[in-house]
């Protein structure tokens, strides 16, 4: 794309129309203190192929996960994407900017969300699911609004294992919604149930649990949903997509709202995103949950047909009674995970989340044997954190060794494992760690 | 224009039947005409604690979405489920199905709603302003 700046003739033609005799004087609305007061640092023009060249030597100075083993995870992880995947997106049929405003004409783009959706309600449980949000923490905030505005209460309970970037998106919306946002303490790296129990009460709208938490761990709060559906309040899940091809679904949890980060599926890190946000729940919220949702019809000649459907009328004709403002999805990455879960299927799926659960229990028993310690006891899916006095450091040792290491906590470092990562990478991850290399 | 002569009605167009401690409650033909086709009915759970003038339950017509609004403070005891399958019946007879049924906790309240005569008066004027 070119980008045709207007020439100073057209730019005093446009003045000259509109009554001004400079842009200084059209801008005067605009603080003199905040003004820049000297020509954009821009440099003399160049070439096409120079500047090719410069970006080009710019970004090789990235590393990239092709070239290095992967053990950052915390919250996007390093899966492999199939090359069919990437050539399928690049359809221009689906490679457009947005969603089309005359939905109902564009029958394949409303046929991959609703098997994209169909999919999310497979791996969740969950009666419906909406079109896709934008990531996993604003889909969490949604799901949080949606609550207070159908609980009583308006208190959101949620152990501190949550994401802490999820939480701050989570606190971001509690300062204009009506929404109060208490944390609870964890122990042992997981939620303190008998804490949570205490605290919940009827002001309480949500209870949130992310599965698996921050730090890998799995939770088990089983007696969480009772007690918040015997207050009336909703039991929200946030959970990892992959880990459901193994877990018990959150439906059967007793969730009544179901969101999670669905970069894992199929779509690159790309230094954090675009990612979506998936947002599965029970048939109570059908009208209720935020965004499009695509159904299945038949059309007038008793065909097969797709139309956007039961959206919340409060985003359209009550807006002062909306829980949410977000109508639209991430339609290309809600695409890419389509067909990353259709490539995969269902028994691919369960082997490529046995797989990474596989390595990450080959590489805590191999780090204990290194004399290193996992930093909780608790069961976990395919992160963890393992102690380490100096994690900074750790990381620094990592990349000079051609391994991007894993996320700094304090006192230790949360290391994840996909399936992409070889039994030779992990040792060689230990070797660093241990001291060895 | 058809209201009953044993229910008592707020200006919202909703009526009310009392019945000892019971509450039932529904919206008016005056109502019903207004929205036109009715396509969703949203119903309050039982066992919702519930105030005077608290949004109750929500009509959807193909015209228009309106809040019913509860006229008593009290607990709602049931709703209509036979409305979230057939929400034509609001049309087709709107006090012969009710919403939901309140136990009314604060029977004074009831005192402010309108007698069947001042509730033709009030259409009657709002017909009028309409056509205005």
């Amino acid at each position: 794309m070119k980008y045709t700046p207007n020439s100073p003739a057209v730019v005093k033609e446009m003045l000259d129309e509109a009554g001004f005799s400079s842009l200084d004087e059209l801008f005067t609305d605009i603080p003199d203190t905040i003004k820049l007061k000297r020509e954009l640092n821009l440099g003399p023009g160049r070439s096409e192929m120079e500047v090719g060249r410069e970006l080009k030597t710019l970004a090789a100075r990235n590393l990239n996960t092709d070239d290095y083993p992967c053990f950052l995870g915390a919250g996007a992880y390093d899966h492999y994407i199939p090359a069919a995947l990437d050539q399928m997106l690049l359809r221009s049929e689906f490679y457009t900017a947005y969603t089309p405003y005359q939905a109902e004409i564009s029958q394949g783009i409303l046929q991959s969300i609703f098997e994209y959706q169909s999919m999310i309600c497979l791996l969740t449980g969950m009666d419906v699911a909406n079109a896709s949000m934008y990531d996993g923490a604003s889909a969490l905030a949604e799901a949080c609004a949606l609550a207070c505005a159908n609980a009583k209460g308006e208190k959101v309970l949620l152990p501190d294992t949550v994401h802490p970037e999820y939480l701050q998106v989570l606190k971001t919306y509690a300062i204009s919604g009506r929404m109060e946002i208490v944390t609870v303490p964890s122990r042992q790296g997981v939620c303190d149930q008998e804490q949570m129990l205490a605290l919940i009460d009827q002001d309480t709208a949500a209870v949130v649990i992310q599965q698996p938490n921050f730090f890998g761990n799995l939770e088990q709060a089983p007696s969480l949903a009772e007690a918040v559906h015997q207050n009336k309040g909703y039991l929200i899940m946030a959970v990892d997509p992959i880990s459901l091809a193994i877990l018990k679904p959150p439906a059967e949890w007793g969730a009544d709202l179901v969101v999670g980060e669905g970069q894992a599926l199929g779509n690159s890190l790309s230094f954090g995103g675009p990612y979506l946000g998936f947002f599965a729940a029970t048939k109570k919220f059908l009208r209720k949950i935020p965004g499009r949702i695509v159904g299945q019809t038949t059309d007038l000649e008793g065909k097969r047909a797709f139309v956007l459907t039961l959206q919340a009328r409060e985003q359209h004709i009550r807006r002062e009674k909306a829980s949410s403002n977000i109508c639209s999805n991430q339609a290309l990455n809600a695409l890419a995970a389509t067909i990353y879960l259709t490539l995969a299927g269902k028994a691919g799926l369960q082997a490529i989340a046995t797989r990474c659960h596989q390595l990450a229990v080959y590489a805590a028993g191999e780090l204990e044997k290194a004399g290193l310690k996992l930093k909780y006891e608790e069961p976990f899916f395919r992160e963890f954190a393992v102690l380490l006095d100096d994690p900074a450091g750790a990381n620094r040792r990592l990349l000079k060794n051609g391994i991007i290491g894993g996320y700094e906590l304090k006192d230790a470092m949360l290391l994840a494992f996909t399936e992409k990562r070889s039994k030779a990478e992990i040792d060689r991850l230990i070797a660093v760690l241990g001291g060895k290399a | 224009m058809n209201i009953p002569n044993d229910l008592l009605y707020t200006n919202e167009h909703e009526w009310i039947r009392v019945n000892g401690e019971q509450a039932y409650l529904g919206i008016t033909d005056f109502a019903q005409h207004h929205l036109g086709d009715i396509v969703f009915v949203e119903l309050p759970e039982p066992d919702t604690e519930i105030s005077v003038g608290e949004s109750i339950a929500v009509v959807e017509s193909v015209k228009a979405v309106s809040s019913v609004y509860s006229p008593v403070t009290g607990m709602v005891t049931e709703n209509n489920e036979e409305l979230e399958n057939s929400p034509e019946l609001l049309n087709e007879d709107p006090y012969a199905n009710h919403i939901a049924v309140i136990s009314i906790s604060n029977p004074d309240e009831l005192n402010s709603l309108m007698s069947p005569e001042a509730y033709a008066a009030f259409c009657a004027q709002q017909e009028q302003e309409e056509e205005i």
